[in-house]
């Protein structure tokens, strides 16, 4: 780690001033990602402003159909909250499967959605339920949040201050974990509002999280398993292929990894 | 067992200090004016180095000291030593290159030691080691094991110009190749022993530390053997005569093996700490380890074995070639040697066993011993042999292992060993029962029924440890003696000190060893103190690993005992005013054999200080035994593991359904920590089969350097497994102890590939088992069977 200026804002006014005059700053909104990368001398950003003393952006409330989740709510406490395991139980689970019991307590629905991490869980459930992204400016639509690997619609200096999630549905994610980081090797996550079915995959693209129309297609004619047994599954060509898992292996984990999630998503 | 004695589960003694933080690890240790070193690594696999210039890191702030292979050379530091000779079937001696502690001229390895820098703190040290400019020449890496020795490879070692170390052999060719043309039936295999890395929860630390008044060095270091990195860091590397040098290993968190050797990093802390007048702490960081620690295993093998027309194993011939990475750690050479061919007749009766071992350089990291050093390699070659063996005659595995069981001993095998004793049906039977194999069938159809493979695999393994009659492995070329010391002192109320050269790091040996000595002296434990892990207090010892602190380390200390015990009873026949023919010593107490007369062991311990009863014409006062115990043979605990896999053919993950390890450790001092050394090992071995397993690309670039990419196993990957003993006492030392710590990791690969194979119907899946690989073999599988 080289040495940076450190800033602990207590209030997202105070955020958004600092992140307009400071330079080359990173913002820390739990660390599991950014932290690691620093000490290693990945990332060496001049400053870093820390949000966990806005206490605005923690928390989980339900308004009228939806449930808005604060960006610095912790996935321990997205798990373990009896409004989200009541309305979103399938997204309580996948927040509860996130890397281990120390990166849930650090770690913030936002700061994991700003990252788009490849294999994050996140991405691939939020577009399945079809979420809205808050920001200090504006809301974005999850279809139009997650661009790419790493890369997302914030512009420079924008903040993400909470998430809103329609309930409602049916919503499951189905995770295949990589044997050595616990990360998604591939993930698959489900999600049905009245007619409409997304199907969203994350770990295995090469570009990040991304929608599997064919399945999406075939669901949304009659939202069961068996439904998807005759949809091939992602070409190869767009997928990753690693030491852990070639492309044509994660190819075929979508199909079994999808089916799985629809089968929870399903059941009583 | 009630009490604390030999058999009790007595809690481990150690453990407050461990659970509350209060341990004493060298990264917690600091010395007044400490600066702190970071080596600069290469990150080529092989290249040549025109030139470093140190001059814009030396102006960096907080710099203390930079040095390079050219000021280790100008020191005349000698170079990392091997301290095993083998000798190649032609008679010549293993080709060892220069293994300098920062590299001169040349780098051999991703993580080979370039410069060291040393600064007031450690992120100034950083700092300045990336100011370093080094002008490399990169040459062509050497990374494959298979074609390493091709013709046009380049040399990574101007001694060995083709790679190869030594081409060594073991056992009579003319017998085997005898045994092959008189075969029934002959079952081939090629097997890969994937290469490991130790992952100790301790990474490696030195501090080096010099007294310039006494001219004296002290050592703190991660090490399993603080004798042995004295005696290497005197004798060969030149630091300081042995009475001025210290080592301390103070509590260790760990090492399997790897903390055995004599690395780079310590020897420089020591050297720099007088260069530059202040002590010199090192700590290594995970990524560090995963580049520079000494490896484990890595060899390819082609195994045959012949049978007669009744199943009775005819001969094996055993062909490997070992990868030892870049240069020759410290007992690099005897792992794929006499750590591996000797056991390869495992618990058979083999006439005939012939044992090739091709060693050779590759530009990765040194490969050593790991948890079980060439004897999880044997066992693999030799199970999966049977399991193979047996599926192709078309008999019960376990059925084909009883039939070639050793059933009277001692037995010489045709490779070096003689089995003192043993009962390999007991354990077989044993095993078989706990796990009930009969119920396996019905196991299997619920499986299926949820639309999942089910298979079984056996593991019956030997090891040789209570390493090692030391004029028997002197004869084999070993550099040192392997018995081990031990000093009794008594105080003068009865409490003792036990100095030991057995270093304990998660072994328990504060609380065995005292179960031994409040035992036999008839003391509460509480007051049995035991001393290890610095040079300054323990005379001499040759340390911990090969399962051999039971069976050679509490070995010295009973022969101490016993002298305390004399010396006792001639101070109690003063006392008690009788003959010393007539004292009795029982559960403390000494008395005088038909009276009511007696004293107890604190009474007589005073007694030998004040020295009142006494002259000196007639007895020595006090009271403190020392003792030098050279095993006579090695020891050999056996048994039988059981594993039972579940495979999704949907996703290839395999689970481990259920285990079962009956286990002959011989005489066992605590079942509870004997328990968890066995379940240690089963973690490390179901690790290597399923999960780890190191991977450089062609560059020599390692891709499995953080947990991220390197798969350890975790509590989740395994079931709850059955661990029983059967016991046969071992003959050769006073106590019977075989050894255990190294039996879960000796027997596990090869049961779980067993289990797998079985599961799956076909052989040809290595390890590790990944999902990747198990699916790819059970779609194989599928489409054979719809054919």
């Amino acid at each position: 780690m080289y040495a940076f200026d450190f800033h602990r804002p207590a209030t997202l006014r105070q955020a958004n001033s600092l992140i307009g005059k400071v330079e080359d700053a990173k913002i820390l909104a739990g660390g599991q990602t950014l932290l690691p990368t620093m000490k290693q001398r990945l990332a060496s950003p001049a400053a870093v402003i820390d949000l966990s003393g806005v206490p605005e952006l923690v928390g989980i409330e339900q308004k009228g159909r939806n449930l808005v989740i604060g960006a610095m709510t912790s996935h321990a406490e997205v798990a373990s909250s009896a409004l989200v395991r009541e309305l979103l139980p399938g997204l309580a689970a996948l927040a509860g499967g996130i890397g281990d019991p120390h990166v849930r307590h650090k770690g913030t629905i936002g700061g994991s959605i700003a990252n788009n991490d490849p294999a994050a869980d996140y991405p691939a459930g939020l577009l399945a339920l079809g979420a809205t992204i808050v920001t200090n400016r504006r809301k974005i639509p999850a279809g139009e949040f997650f661009t790419g690997m790493f890369s997302t619609a914030l512009d420079e200096g924008e903040i993400i201050t909470k998430v809103i999630v329609p309930t409602g549905g049916k919503f499951a994610y189905a995770k295949f974990r990589n044997p050595a980081s616990r990360y998604a090797m591939v993930g698959v996550a489900v999600g049905k509002k009245g007619s409409s079915v997304v199907v969203a995959v994350t770990g295995a693209g090469s570009d990040g999280v991304f929608r599997w129309a064919e399945a999406e297609a075939a669901l949304g004619k009659r939202f069961n398993a068996k439904s998807l047994e005759g949809v091939t599954n992602p070409p190869a060509k767009d997928l990753n292929s690693d030491i852990h898992a070639s492309a044509e292996y994660r190819s075929h984990l979508i199909g079994v990894m999808a089916r799985r999630a629809v089968t929870a998503a399903t059941a009583k | 067992m009630a009490g604390t004695g030999i058999g009790a589960r007595v809690e481990r003694k150690e453990d407050f200090r461990f659970i509350t933080g209060k341990g004493n690890y060298t990264d917690d240790i600091n010395r007044p004016g400490q600066a702190h070193a970071y080596f600069l690594r290469s990150p080529h696999a092989h290249a040549k180095i025109r030139k470093i210039d140190t001059a814009k890191a030396a102006a960096m702030p907080g710099v203390v000291g930079i040095f390079t292979g050219a000021d280790i050379e100008a020191d005349k530091v000698g170079g990392l030593i091997c301290g095993w000779m083998i000798h190649s079937k032609d008679g010549t001696p293993m080709k060892a290159g220069a293994h300098p502690a920062l590299a001169v001229g040349k780098v051999r390895y991703v993580g080979d030691h370039v410069a060291v820098v040393i600064a007031e703190t450690l992120a100034e040290a950083r700092d300045a080691a990336e100011a370093i400019i080094v002008d490399y020449e990169p040459l062509k890496p050497v990374v494959d094991l298979a074609s390493a020795t091709k013709k046009g490879s380049p040399a990574i070692h101007d001694a060995a110009p083709d790679n190869q170390v030594y081409d060594w052999h073991l056992g009579d060719e003319a017998a085997v190749k005898a045994a092959f043309r008189k075969a029934k039936h002959v079952t081939k295999i090629d097997l890969v022993n994937n290469r490991l890395i130790p992952n100790a929860m301790e990474p490696r630390a030195a501090i080096g530390d010099y007294n310039p008044g006494e001219e004296a060095f002290t050592l703190y270091t991660t090490s399993q053997n603080p004798h042995v990195a004295r005696l290497v860091l005197s004798a060969f590397i030149g630091i300081a005569p042995e009475h001025k040098l210290r080592v301390i290993a103070p509590d260790v968190g760990g090492g399997f093996g790897s903390k055995i050797f004599i690395y780079a990093e310590e020897t420089i802390c020591v050297w720099a700490a007088k260069k530059v007048g202040r002590p010199v702490k090192w700590v290594a960081d995970r990524t560090e380890e995963f580049l520079a620690i000494a490896h484990g295993r890595d060899h390819l093998t082609h195994a045959e074995m012949a049978i007669d027309e009744n199943g009775k194993i005819l001969g094996l011939h055993v062909k490997t070639r070992a990868n030892l990475g870049a240069y020759l750690s410290t007992f690099a050479s005897s792992v794929p040697t006499y750590l591996y061919v000797p056991l390869l007749s495992g618990q058979y009766n083999i006439p005939a066993i012939y044992g090739e071992v091709e060693a050779v350089y590759t530009n990765t990291a040194p490969v050593d011993a790991y948890r079980g050093a060439g004897r999880p390699e044997a066992t693999f070659v030799i199970e999966r042999l049977m399991e193979v063996a047996a599926r192709e005659l078309g008999m019960d595995p376990a059925a084909f292992r009883k039939k070639n069981f050793i059933k009277s001993f001692p037995h010489q095998t045709p490779v070096i060993m003689c089995y003192d004793t043993g009962d390999y049906n007991a354990s077989l039977a044993k095993a078989m029962e706990i796990h009930d194999v009969k119920g396996f069938a019905r196991r299997k159809r619920e499986s299926a029924k949820a639309g999942k493979l089910r298979g079984l695999g056996y593991s019956a393994y030997i090891e040789a440890c209570g390493i090692a009659p030391s004029a028997a492995v002197g004869s084999l070329g070993a550099g040192v003696g392997l018995w081990e010391s031990a000093e009794v002192r008594v105080n003068p109320v009865g409490t003792v000190e036990v100095l030991t050269g057995s270093h304990s790091h998660g072994q328990g040996h504060e609380t065995t060893f005292a179960q031994l000595v409040a035992g036999r002296l008839g003391i509460p434990i509480e007051n049995v103190a035991i001393v290890h892990g610095d040079t300054d207090k323990v005379q001499m010892g040759m340390g911990t690993y090969g399962s051999r602190s039971g069976a050679v380390g509490m070995s010295a200390i009973v022969k101490a005992l016993d002298k305390i015990e004399a010396k006792a009873k001639k101070v109690a026949s003063f006392v008690l005013e009788a003959s010393e023919a007539d004292i009795d010593f029982k559960d403390g107490q000494f008395s005088v054999k038909g009276t009511d007369k007696s004293i107890d062991f604190a009474s007589v311990a005073l007694q030998a200080y004040i020295a009142h009863k006494f002259t000196g014409e007639q007895l020595e006062p006090g009271l403190k035994e020392g003792a030098f115990y050279d095993p006579t043979n090695f020891t050999f605990p056996s048994g039988v593991h059981i594993a039972e896999v579940e495979i999704d053919p949907d996703t290839g993950v395999t689970t481990i359904a259920k285990w079962t390890a009956v286990d002959d450790f011989g005489v066992i001092i605590n079942p509870m920590i004997v328990e968890g050394q066995v379940h240690g090992g089963i973690a490390q071995g179901i690790g290597q089969a399923l999960l780890e397993g190191a991977v450089y690309d062609s560059n020599g670039q390692l891709l499995t350097a953080s947990y991220m990419d390197y798969a350890m196993p975790r509590a989740d990957d395994l079931p709850s497994f059955r661990v029983d003993h059967t016991t046969t006492p071992c003959p050769s030392n006073p106590l019977g102890i075989k050894g255990c710590g190294e039996a879960g990791a000796i027997a596990a690969p090869a049961a779980v590939m067993n289990a797998i194979t079985d599961a799956l119907g076909h052989e040809n899946i290595a390890m590790p088992a990944t999902p990747q690989a198990v699916w790819q073999a059970a779609q194989a599988g599928l489409a054979r069977a719809a054919e």
